[in-house]
């Protein structure tokens, strides 16, 4: 390329000024979050590095490990920090690993119904007349069934018709595929109502006068301008979507004991609470709640932030 | 003295990146029955010289210095019980968007008498009556009618009249018109201009009219004012200014008017646009888009020259007075 | 001489009722479909020459940017046709209406929002002629862009930036250069000028006027503003609700106003003059397009309405060059 007259300026540097930013730094809450999230995130993606041992391993597991409290505790054993859980597996390793799962399933959960809904959304919104009425019919109906009810009677089905066996195999996809096909209408709603304010600035007349087909209006006009919202609700998706997993889960129709979430973490170690075992249960949920809470809060203030209308001097 | 008399106002506006002036070195006075209109492109400042006459700046805006003296009281160092009564009883305002003083799910009568008895002992009986006068003297069709009427129901047009008819309520003496007309059609538009003009002279008020439209100025008020980048740019009679302006941003913005150009043929043009608050420049803030700026309109500030009954800030009209001006004392 | 454009007999009507649901209403003793249309345009039609600024007048509601939107396909029409050099493309598929796309082109009110807050300007501008000349070199598609953007008054160095970064007065020069960009004929504007301040105006007139100069154009101005068409425009046609009045030159509408309507419209325009001139007052309100009255549709508010202007529905007339559409020019009673 030959080199412009005046270079604007880059886009690390355009963020760097943006309102985005500036409020970002001045938000304390926003900061620890982001913090937070970003150790745990990275912790995760690293389990395979950072954990002593390998939870998916059966040779490095030995039964009678099983229930070490932590290694403060008095009968804690210096190889497990966090104690071992009911099989002899260490509770710092299976928790990374854990935790791994529950985030996978969260954003995945989270990717598939955002594409489900932003298309559904788009095209409901832009075409409107009978097709927006009859997307946004079935997204009522879908609605007025619970996220967990939906799953629970899909994967009970599932794992009487097909065996506990394959359900174990296919739980990961399943749990996805189910979580994320129950919570669509969530997206579908927002970016209608995004795009039928979008549709009527002048910016989409003048696309159709250059005569751009609809498909391109779509999504290079109208959606680039309808993300704001959508990555709002994104926060507080994946905060869902762990949530349901980890219910599931804990109810039996979620990660096999084999391969655990934290949810299913939660749930094993439940049977030992009482025998005085609280580690099992409390560690991977005081880990969930941090999880959720964090991501949870990095949506109110995103919300802040994007909402045009809360712009403050 | 005069009744309202506004003295070296200066309002600024605190922003991330520090104090911005909004307006600097505002002065003018009005009194009963005298109209003046405040002219001047958005931006140039002039809805907040309206605003900051009733002291209603929101934040981050604020008058850091200068007097505005209502009836010999400086309303700047008024109690807000005081401001209050002044505003209400004394100054009323009339807002460009209707559905800023009207409450939709109120009916006008209604909120008629809730503002005459925010500020007046009367019963809700008198205060109709009162409310149906003076809904008849802004000339509204079946006057009765409209009291039990939501603002919804009622046109562009009189929804404005009304507007005037509750500015009118506590027989102000003076009333400030932001953009009166600006969302409505030119043939209702001057109605309420001629409405506006006729109470003015019957009720003897004062008016402050703020406009971007120099057309209605020149019909309606008697002084005038031209605003740039927060500063009074031209100051006088508007028959004055509009006949014979001296700056020559005024020129530029009576000539851009499709009215004064030859048909067919290219409008004269200022270059540019007006500059934002943040980045005014220095010296005279029109230097960068007049056509016959010198070097020292880019370092110094004119002052107010007197040409006339005007005051022009501008040095190209300070130097040819002063040029008028030697030979004629040479030859004394 | 065969027009440009033609609009033959448009007619165009919004349902405001809601769906099949809200369509029931009780009265009566019977349920019944209760359907409500609000009729935008009634029967224009108007033919476009080429090389003028054929200039569309009205107060808010009349219908005028309806006409341009219609007329660039963005809505269709309700009955009539809109024909262009001859042929007819209101019915089209968006595949056999993509030539005519590169010849006509729209300009839009507000600048604020006629921009992709989202696009570069090199993006927003580039995206035309992409669309309509995909096999152009992109050194070519860049010194068009470029060559356009001087064009308006743009600088061109200016491309990477985004929307939000420039004034009003430039948002409007570069929406002007998205529709220069694809070198259409004929240019449909509505109300380009309005949400401007009065200096920019003038540049933006300006501009207006240079491109048609240089590019032969063809405009279908819409505005609310008189003062601006006797400046701009070649022919003027004043619409009231929906409807045409009177169709002219400029000159001679500003010279002799004939439908008492456009007389009410010209003594309205503040002018720069000492003294208040006396404007006509016109009785009433507009009424509302949903039930339109009989017969003309500004009998109500006209100073010299009879009965036959509340039964009978006038048609353009020519009259000395002029068309108007009124009984009481027709019959002589205004003299």
């Amino acid at each position: 390329m030959q080199s412009n007259v005046k270079a604007s300026p880059s886009r690390w540097a355009q963020f760097k000024d943006s309102h985005f930013w500036h409020s970002f730094k001045k938000d304390k809450i926003a900061i620890v979050s982001f913090t937070i999230f970003a150790l745990i995130l990275s912790a995760s993606l690293l389990a395979p590095v950072l954990a002593p041992f390998d939870p998916y391993d059966l040779t490095q597991v030995d039964i009678m490990d099983a229930e070490i409290p932590p290694n403060w505790q008095e009968n804690g054993d210096e190889r497990f920090v966090f104690g071992t859980d009911s099989q002899g597996r260490d509770m710092w390793s299976t928790i990374l690993y854990g935790t791994r799962i529950s985030l996978m399933i969260g954003v995945c959960a989270v990717l598939l119904q955002a594409f489900l809904g932003i298309v559904i959304g788009l095209i409901a919104g832009y075409f409107g007349g009978k097709v927006d009425n009859f997307l946004m019919r079935l997204a009522d109906i879908q609605l007025s069934f619970s996220t967990l009810m939906v799953a629970i009677i899909v994967l009970a089905v599932f794992q009487a018709a097909f065996g506990a066996e394959l359900y174990q195999e296919l739980a990961l996809f399943m749990l996805i595929m189910v979580i994320g096909i129950a919570e669509w209408p969530q997206y579908a709603r927002t970016v209608r109502a995004t795009v039928l304010a979008e549709r009527k600035k002048e910016y989409v007349d003048a696309a159709r006068v250059i005569g751009l087909r609809s498909n391109r209006i779509m999504f290079r006009h109208i959606l680039p301008n309808t993300l704001s919202p959508v990555l709002v609700i994104s926060t507080v998706q994946i905060a869902n979507a762990i949530i349901s997993e980890a219910s599931l889960s804990f109810l039996g129709l979620g990660m096999p004991p084999s391969k655990p979430s934290l949810g299913s973490l939660i749930s094993s170690g439940f049977e030992f609470i009482f025998s005085g075992s609280w580690w099992i249960t409390i560690i991977p949920g005081i880990v969930l709640i941090c999880l959720v809470l964090v991501v949870n809060l990095l949506g109110d203030w995103m919300r802040d932030v994007l909402n045009p209308k809360l712009y403050k001097g | 003295m005069a009744l309202l008399e506004v003295k070296n106002l200066e309002v600024k506006f605190g922003l991330r990146s520090g104090a911005v002036t909004a307006l600097r070195d505002i002065s003018f006075t009005v009194d009963r029955g005298q109209r003046l209109g405040i002219v001047g492109e958005s931006g140039a400042g002039k809805s907040v010289a309206a605003f900051s006459i009733l002291n209603l700046l929101s934040r981050p805006g604020y008058i850091s210095s200068g007097e505005i003296n209502f009836d010999g009281k400086n309303l700047l160092k008024m109690s807000p019980d005081q401001l209050r009564n002044v505003r209400g009883n004394r100054i009323s305002m009339i807002f460009q968007d209707p559905m800023m003083t009207l409450n939709p799910v109120l009916t006008v009568g209604a909120q008629m008498v809730e503002c005459l008895q925010a500020h007046t002992r009367v019963s809700k009986e008198d205060a109709r009556k009162i409310a149906l006068e003076k809904l008849k003297l802004v000339q509204i069709p079946s006057p009765e009618k409209r009291l039990d009427q939501y603002p919804h129901e009622l046109s562009g047009g009189m929804k404005q009249r009304i507007i005037i008819a509750i500015a009118l309520l506590l027989n102000p003496d003076i009333i400030i018109a932001d953009e009166p007309t600006t969302a409505l059609d030119v043939t209702i538009q001057a109605e309420i201009m001629d409405l506006l003009l006729e109470l003015c002279t019957s009720q003897n008020l004062g008016l402050i009219l703020i406009t971007h439209d120099l057309g209605v100025v020149s019909q309606v008020t008697q002084q005038m004012i031209v605003m740039y980048a927060g500063k009074i740019i031209e100051q006088g009679p508007t028959k004055e200014i509009i006949n014979d302006a001296q700056h020559p941003y005024t020129q530029g913005l009576i000539n851009a008017l499709p009215q004064q150009g030859v048909p067919g043929e290219r409008l004269y043009q200022i270059p540019g646009a007006m500059p934002p608050l943040q980045r005014i420049p220095k010296g005279c803030a029109f230097h960068p888009r007049c056509t016959y700026a010198q070097e020292r309109c880019e370092k110094e500030q004119p002052d107010f020259t007197i040409s006339g009954g005007c005051r022009v800030a501008c040095h190209m009209v300070e130097d040819m007075i002063k040029q008028a001006n030697v030979p004629a004392s040479e030859e004394k | 001489m065969t027009a440009l454009v033609n609009i033959k007999n448009l007619y165009k009507k919004f349902p405001i009722h809601g769906d099949w649901l809200d369509q029931i209403s009780f009265a009566n003793g019977r349920f019944h479909m209760k359907r409500e249309y609000v009729h935008a345009i009634n029967g224009v039609s108007l033919d476009v020459q080429k090389g003028e600024a054929l200039c569309v007048v009205g107060e808010s509601g009349c219908g005028k940017s309806t006409v341009a939107r219609v007329v660039m396909g963005l809505l269709s029409p309700s009955g009539g046709e809109i024909c262009y050099e001859g042929q007819r493309i209101d019915h089209l598929s968006s595949n056999a209406m993509m030539p005519y796309r590169r010849k006509m082109q729209m300009i839009f009110q507000n600048p604020y929002a006629s921009l992709n807050p989202r696009m570069t300007i090199k993006q927003t501008l580039e995206e035309p002629i992409r669309w309509h000349q995909p096999k152009l070199a992109t050194g070519e598609l860049k010194d068009k862009v470029a060559e356009v953007m001087k064009s308006v008054g743009v600088d061109p160095s200016w491309g990477e930036r985004f929307p939000h970064e420039f004034s009003g007065g430039q948002r409007q020069r570069i929406s002007i250069a998205r529709a220069l960009i694809v070198d259409p004929e004929f240019i449909v504007a509505d109300e380009p000028i309005s949400a401007l301040d009065v200096s920019i105006q003038a540049q933006v007139l300006n501009l207006l006027m240079d491109a048609q100069e240089q590019r032969g154009l063809t405009y279908l101005f819409i505005t609310h503003d008189l003062s601006v068409v006797e400046h701009f425009g070649t022919r003027v046609a004043v619409m009231y609700l929906g409807s045409l009045c009177e169709v002219t030159t400029a000159r001679k509408l500003f010279a002799a106003p004939r439908h008492p309507y456009t007389q009410a419209l010209l003594s309205a325009i503040p002018r720069l003059e000492d003294e208040k001139p006396d404007f006509i007052r016109l009785k009433g309100e507009v009424p509302t397009p949903v039930n339109l009255p009989s017969g003309c549709v500004f009998h109500g508010r006209c100073p010299h309405a009879n009965d036959r202007c509340k039964r009978e529905v006038p048609v353009l007339r020519e009259v000395d060059g002029t068309q108007v559409a009124c009984h009481a020019v027709e019959e002589g009673r205004l003299d």
